[in-house]
């Protein structure tokens, strides 16, 4: 399968990443070239087959409603690179 | 002997009679991690002191007549499982100053069993990788030989076993990771059952594949460790409320009644034969293993798993897709690194992640990215799941035939550094041994099997049903004990 640079570009920014310029027709190669070994999967005959997203034995996990003491935000934010008191802080989110 | 040559029974054994202490075994494998490391690098981080803390406490407890399974006992963990005050990196620069707030599980376990923490060693980043070459940090040497790589992604916990410098590890296995370094590297290599270990505290990467194990000198101390870390754990919910036997109790049975496998069925998969690429020496290896079983009493069955062909496809939709998920939490707001020149929300996440993401990761975050999004992910993701189910029914109809289903670990023996860096297909190709049983959720074994006319070592994989650990411990240590290999570590 064709990847563009374009492609690549468009990509990487739904998932909020900018690839390094020298990278980009690297990676457009590299991606197509899996892709293209990914679209094996269209010659397996799935009929019938189950969707299987997980390898857990299958039963549902219940646990008691009984809240239970919480950290804090002494040790929640205390790896936060940027903070201000009890806050993450950001850059700006709306224009 | 010295005290780094003993293995983890051993040393127990050692310990607990007081014929030297935890701080001399400690300092004897930290003396060797001082001579070896700055050339094989397998360890991200070595904590000295809360090793000597723990060590000379553990010394404490001994004298005390205080019996544990690990205690006193010098271990290294995979960098990325939380340790509590010591940084957790993932072999990434984005969490290269990241200190977790809690343990994980399993470390825990560890703890509260006497284990004492040497420190945490080097992995491809995330975990994705076969080398151990895709770390932020850099690279680890295969101890055996130093141009070659020591297999990944946990490379940095298999060549520290190697190389004498913990005396025994835990690894993480999504694809082959736990196995495939154990076989690179003459280690025995275990991962357990998806849902035997909690994975509470392990960074994820493909949660639904990811899964922690003992990576050790032999099947005896893989047993022991296993022992120790398997449980129920409320705090992951895919943790399997299970009993577990006692895995060191094969060993008992076996030196009281000498090692055998009569009854034991073990099925090849034909397809993993003819599989391209399959080194003659690592195929000449697995045959004289094969043969030690059979002289134990094994009987070899031919069985078949047909979507082998398509099961490296499947996995490489799957994790990834899982990945590009897992890894959306390394936005710079909560922990780890953040690109502070930027200039709106959006802009300082994709300046972090492009800036603390190595190149690999980011292209297994663009390719599942690419397999979820609208449009594809019937195709890729939706398939891909389908194809898993077909796998673990494929297993489902072989234990009908078997009881243990056996093959190589890796097509080649340990490959040369920077001989796959730029082409990650064939890298991923890899991995076409080991995949399936993350798959399907499967518990698989690396015993050390032979080496290779350059002197490298080769692994013998051995599968078995779900939560049927025992008969990998049992068939693992029955080999290890026929094949008896003169020469189990290298002569560093």
């Amino acid at each position: 399968m064709k990847i563009t640079r374009k492609d690549v570009e468009y990509i990487a920014h739904l998932a909020r990443l900018e690839v390094d310029d020298l990278l980009v027709d690297k990676f457009a190669d590299q991606i197509g070239s899996i892709l293209e070994y990914i679209d094996k999967l269209k010659d397996a005959d799935v009929s019938g087959a189950q969707l299987m997203s997980g390898a857990a034995l299958q039963s549902n996990v219940f646990r008691e409603d009984k809240v239970l003491p919480s950290p804090g935000p002494g040790v929640t934010l205390a790896d936060a690179p940027e903070r201000e008191d009890d806050f993450y802080t950001v850059p700006r989110v709306v224009g | 002997m010295k005290l780094h040559e003993l293995t983890l029974y051993e040393a127990r054994n050692g310990l607990d009679r007081g014929e030297f202490s935890s701080i001399e075994l400690l300092e004897s494998l930290l003396e060797r991690v001082r001579s070896l490391d700055p050339d094989i690098g397998a360890y991200i981080t070595v904590d000295i002191q809360g090793a000597q803390r723990a060590a000379r406490e553990a010394d404490n407890l001994i004298a005390a007549g205080e019996r544990l399974p690990l205690l006193g006992i010098p271990m290294a963990l995979k960098d990325l499982l939380c340790t509590r005050g010591i940084r957790t990196t993932c072999a990434s620069r984005i969490l290269e100053n990241f200190v977790p707030q809690y343990d994980a599980t399993v470390v825990s376990m560890l703890k509260k069993a006497g284990a004492v923490i040497i420190g945490k060693t080097n992995m491809d980043e995330f975990a994705m990788g076969s080398s151990t070459e895709n770390s932020g940090f850099h690279i680890t040497r295969n101890p055996w030989n130093h141009d070659c790589v020591p297999g990944g992604s946990s490379g940095g916990s298999a060549a520290a076993v190697s190389a004498r410098m913990c005396t025994a590890a835990l690894g993480t296995d999504t694809g082959g990771s736990i196995r495939q370094p154990a076989s690179h590297c003459g280690v025995v290599g275990l991962k357990p059952t998806y849902g035997r270990v909690s994975r509470y505290g392990l960074v994820s990467y493909a949660s639904s594949l990811d899964q922690i194990g003992p990576i050790t000198r032999d099947v005896r101390d893989a047993a022991i460790l296993l022992n120790v870390i398997c449980g129920h754990d409320p705090l992951d919910s895919t943790s399997a409320d299970i009993a577990r036997p006692d895995f060191e109790g094969v060993m008992e049975k076996f030196e009281r009644d000498g090692p055998s496998l009569k009854g034991v069925k073990a099925g090849i998969p034909r397809e993993y034969l003819s599989v391209k690429g399959l080194h003659p020496q690592v195929e000449k290896a697995f045959a004289n293993a094969r043969k030690h079983l059979e002289d134990m009493g094994v009987e070899m069955v031919d069985i078949s798993l047909p979507q082998t062909d398509y099961a490296v496809a499947a996995y490489y939709v799957i994790a990834p897709s899982e990945a590009s998920s897992n890894l959306a939490r390394f936005d710079g707001v909560r922990y780890g690194f953040r690109e502070t020149e930027a200039r709106d929300i959006i802009d300082m996440y994709k300046k972090t992640k492009s800036r603390g993401f190595g190149p690999e990761v980011q292209r297994r975050i663009i390719t599942g990215t690419y397999a979820l999004s609208a449009g594809y992910y019937d195709a890729y993701y939706g398939r891909a799941t389908r194809v898993r189910s077909m796998i673990s029914e494929d297993f489902s109809r072989a234990f009908e035939q078997c009881d243990i289903i056996i093959s190589p670990v890796a097509p080649t023996p340990a490959f040369r550094i920077g001989e796959n860096v730029d082409d990650p297909l064939t890298m991923y190709l890899t991995d076409i041994f080991t995949l399936s049983t993350n798959m399907a959720g499967l518990p698989g074994i690396s015993v050390p099997c032979g080496f290779s006319s350059q002197g490298l070592p080769i692994g013998f994989q051995i599968m078995a049903p779900r939560f049927d650990e025992i008969s990998l411990i049992r068939a693992g240590y029955a080999l290890e004990l026929s094949l008896s290999l003169e020469k189990r570590f290298p002569d560093i």
